[in-house]
């Protein structure tokens, strides 16, 4: 199958094994298919444990892959060995949710920084002078090169993780919860600067969030998943203002908006909605 | 010691939350430690003259002179000589040459075979984890002593052969210390994020988990040093040794076997023994203590516990205030005092903190604000909302009405009062603790922001409800279970009996968080403080929850005091709001008001966070913007 997208997971299956002798095993993705296009970004919403979090490792190659295909620029990289992922990590990179532990707190930022650019067989010189580059482009500071991760706030760590997924200039980033361990008002700054790389670098995010909110404003199109299938998806437009399936129904309406009356008459919207169907969904 | 604390102090003064970590090396930390300069000198010092030994002894190890043994101290040998006639401080600088050598050769076998292979059983795991983890236990198990006579007896006296046997027997130590520390960053989102970046185990193991167990191995090394001085001495004291060769050990059985007749041949080398191992071990606290001082993330961590173990004492509504009640050292005069009436015409309301301020005093003798001129009230059955972000005090505020602040916090200025009478008087400059122990817990809960942290996972659920009422309330066990089934039932869980009996790991954190209101609402307090109480949830078990909330309040006609930085939870939630910035309380109004026509800049650039209604795909800030798209935060930049 040859397409015109980016990242294609064909009906995607993960599982663990289970817990306790000859237990069956845990099946954390039931058969997920998504596509990533160039240049776009996908929004990959759910509640914690629905599996969105195992669906961008299993493409970063930290889940294993029990069926179905994980297809990059149409290579089949859902079995890639080490080697091959070495070659892959130049065009798929991530950003974890925790910027307080994705940074190895001994190594200065110019060392994090620079190790993906050495792996791929950078000379020093080339790396630093990319380092500071990279630095400039997500605003932070030259002087950052020679400090260690604990001297910066939450926001700059986050920048600190960004500008390491961009050092390869990936096609591709799997963004985990990026924003969602931020501030308010530096979760606005960390997602305008995403906005900003994607129109500079033409970089595709597979953009993972809890939050229907920040994947509205980030995403083209929209993954909705729950128990570890995606139940809902088609262009952000679509999905955030005319959402077919119950459940992203409900998370539509159950994140509070700041404003009282409005909020009163959406949680009416909910508890209605809630009792039209009495029964959980996915049921 | 109060001298090794000095360089923990920040080096300026810093007000509200300002200031950035200074960075200052281990190293540097270590000498300023004394006992870590002194430890050092002295092993420097040794070493030096082990170096040195064929320059600064005045004769070989075994060059006798028979004619003059068991000598005094003189002029030629200057520490006198043995039963053979041989020179003490030569034989006391080439035997540190062999001790200290066949200690680090024992160090060295040990890491060699303990540090590889704790590595790779942290880091891989599987079988041969598991295989390296049977042979370990069985080299524990070995009586050590025993073993080196038997290995003196097959192999000859020879120290490094028994120095080399030992290291085997304790590199154990190593293989346990390096497969824990390894474990526990294995999972870490850096070692991912090296993986993602392509590179190799080894160089994963080299670069991000070699680093942890560096500092944990130095100590070790340390320990064990001295360790094999010890056993290597006690043995040759035995008489296992070779006598061909001057070590401490040996020089130390010659003594022995001469103490009546010189008892100073005993006193060197047993010197040099003591004040090596001393050193030694002195060295592995001093840079134990260099290396947790730097620690930002286990601060932090110690924070997180001393929160965790707050909501504890709040939460189990009493198992810990009895507790508090004794811990609270014997009350200052003042506090045992009436305390002094509260401003007329203020009485009525629930809660009132006025102008409070919490400091921490630094050890320069300046105070270091957290919260600043904060003024507020709580009316029964009202809900007020302190918004801001990390670090604007606003958890501090609640932590000071609930007198759960850490132990070197200060009031500094300001009051708190609670149902018309002070908890924190004008003039206290701490909570006092007798007056809102008969609050806390009764009249005054806490709902935490981690459920799951804040269930102990030792106990079963039901125990951690019961217990409170039964302490609180004075009710039976019997009636407290019925109570505790009635409230779970009440905060919308479908089995209550089933989560009753449940242990806190086996409920699902939107669970937790029901559990912990139910708690709050057990003793029918009058006001309820929940920090952050949605923060960690779903969206849909959050709408859930704040749903709750409301629901609970307004039947019970509960006072909250609501901390979150979420407007979309105020909206849902709060009558009135207060926005806090930096300690200090910058706006305070009704929900419309702050919501609809916020006035100050801080509340309008928190309410332009907020993506809801904002046209996608378009810049929220101003200054990440390129020059061309500078302007108007709606202004689309595609």
């Amino acid at each position: 199958m040859t397409s015109s997208s980016l990242l294609n997971v064909d009906n995607l299956v993960v599982e663990y094994p289970g817990k306790g002798f000859r237990a069956a095993p845990f099946r954390v993705l039931k058969g997920v298919s998504i596509d990533v296009n160039p240049g776009q970004t996908l929004g990959l919403v759910g509640e914690s444990g629905s599996g969105k979090t195992t669906l961008g490792r299993a493409v970063l190659g930290l889940a294993p892959v029990t069926e179905g295909r994980i297809l990059f620029e149409n290579r089949d990289i859902s079995h890639a060995s080490r080697k091959d992922r070495r070659a892959l990590s130049r065009d798929i990179q991530v950003v974890f949710q925790d910027p307080y532990t994705s940074l190895n707190p001994a190594m200065e930022i110019g060392a994090i920084l620079a190790e993906p650019l050495t792996v791929q067989g950078q000379s020093p010189s080339d790396a630093h002078a990319r380092v500071k580059e990279l630095l400039d482009q997500v605003a932070l500071p030259s002087d950052a090169i020679h400090r260690l991760p604990r001297e910066f706030s939450g926001g700059q760590r986050q920048r600190i993780a960004i500008a390491r997924a961009l050092a390869l200039s990936p096609k591709l980033i799997v963004c985990d919860e990026p924003v969602s361990a931020l501030d308010l008002s530096t979760q606005a700054r960390v997602l305008d600067l995403f906005l900003q790389i994607q129109k500079d670098t033409g970089v595709a995010y597979l953009f993972i969030s809890h939050d229907l909110d920040v994947v509205r404003h980030i995403s083209h199109r929209v993954a909705v998943m729950y128990q570890g299938a995606i139940v809902e998806q088609g262009p952000t437009e679509q999905v955030t203002r005319d959402p077919q399936h119950p459940y992203t129904q409900r998370l539509l309406l159950a994140s509070p908006v700041p404003d009282p009356d409005r909020q009163a008459t959406r949680r009416q919207a909910r508890k209605e909605l809630l009792a039209k169907w009495a029964e959980p969904v996915g049921a | 010691m109060s001298s090794s604390m000095a360089p923990l102090t920040p080096s300026s003064a810093s007000f509200g939350q300002s200031g950035t970590v200074v960075r200052s090396s281990p190293f540097r930390r270590l000498l300023k430690n004394p006992m870590g300069l002194i430890a050092l000198t002295v092993l420097i010092v040794m070493v030096l003259l082990a170096v040195f030994a064929p320059l600064l002894a005045p004769f070989d190890e075994n060059f006798a002179n028979i004619s003059n043994t068991l000598a005094s101290p003189d002029s030629t040998n200057i520490l006198g000589t043995d039963s053979a006639g041989r020179d003490v401080w030569s034989r006391l600088l080439y035997g540190a040459q062999l001790t200290l050598l066949s200690a680090l050769l024992c160090a060295a076998v040990a890491i060699a075979i303990g540090l590889p292979s704790g590595l790779i059983a942290g880091y891989y795991g599987g079988a041969f984890d598991a295989t390296s983890n049977w042979v370990v236990s069985i080299l524990m198990s070995l009586p050590g002593l025993i073993v080196l006579l038997a290995i003196r007896a097959a192999f000859g006296p020879s120290v490094w052969i028994a120095m080399l046997f030992f290291g085997i027997l304790i590199s154990p130590g190593y293989f346990r210390l390096t497969r824990s520390a390894v474990q526990s960053v294995r999972n870490e989102l850096y070692v991912d994020a090296a993986r993602v970046a392509g590179l190799s185990d080894s160089a994963i193991i080299g670069r991000h988990v070699f680093s942890v167990v560096r500092a944990p191995i130095i100590i070790q090394t340390a320990a064990v040093c001295g360790i094999a001085i010890a056993v290597q001495s006690g043995l040759e004291f035995l008489g296992l040794g070779d006598p061909s060769k001057a070590t401490w050990g040996v020089m130390l059985n010659e003594g022995f076997k001469n103490v009546y007749l010189n008892s100073q041949l005993l006193l060197w080398p047993a010197l040099a023994i003591g004040l090596t191992i001393g050193a030694l071990v002195l060295l592995g606290n001093a840079v134990r203590d260099a290396l947790e001082d730097s620690d930002q993330v286990r601060e932090v961590k110690a924070l997180d516990d001393a929160e965790s173990a707050n909501t504890a004492a709040a939460m189990g509504a009493t198992s810990g205030v009895g507790d508090l009640h004794h811990a609270a050292p014997k009350p200052r005069t003042r506090a045992s005092k009436e305390p002094p009436q509260v401003e007329e015409g203020t009485e009525h309301h629930l809660i009132k903190v006025s102008h409070l301020g919490v400091g921490y005093p630094q050890p320069d003798g300046t105070v270091k604000r957290v919260v600043d001129d904060v003024s507020f009230h709580v009316d029964r059955g009202e809900i007020l909302g302190i918004v801001g972000e990390s670090g604007s005090g606003k958890s501090q505020t609640a932590f000071s009405i609930l007198g759960l602040l850490p132990e070197s916090a200060r009031i500094v200025a300001g009051s708190i009062q609670f149902d018309g009478s002070y908890t924190v008087a004008p003039s206290d400059d701490l909570v006092d603790q007798r007056r809102l122990a008969s609050l806390r817990g009764k009249r005054i809960s806490y709902i935490p922001q981690e459920p799951m942290s804040n269930l102990d996972p030792a106990f079963t659920v039901g125990y951690q409800l019961v217990t409170p009422m039964i302490r609180v309330l004075g009710i039976s066990k019997a009636e407290a279970k019925e109570r505790a089934l009635k409230l779970l039932a009440d905060v919308g869980i479908p089995h209550p009996e089933r989560t009753f009996a449940a242990y806190p790991h086996e409920i699902s954190g939107g669970m937790a968080q029901r559990v912990l209101i139910a708690g709050a609402i057990s003793c029918e307090p009058d006001l309820i403080i929940a920090d952050e109480p949605t923060t960690a949830l779903d969206v849909t078990v959050q709408a859930e929850v704040l749903d709750l909330l409301r629901e609970l309040q307004s039947r019970l006609n509960i006072g909250v005091i609501l901390v979150t930085h979420n407007f979309g939870v105020v909206a849902d939630l709060c009558d009135r709001v207060v926005v806090m910035q930096n300690g200090r309380l910058v706006e305070e109004g009704t929900v419309r008001e702050i919501l609809r026509t916020p006035e100050h800049p801080y509340t309008r650039t928190l309410l332009a966070s907020m993506l809801e209604g904002k046209e996608p795909m378009t810049m929220l800030t101003a200054q990440t913007a390129p020059a061309s798209g500078r302007g108007d935060q709606k202004e689309g930049l595609r």
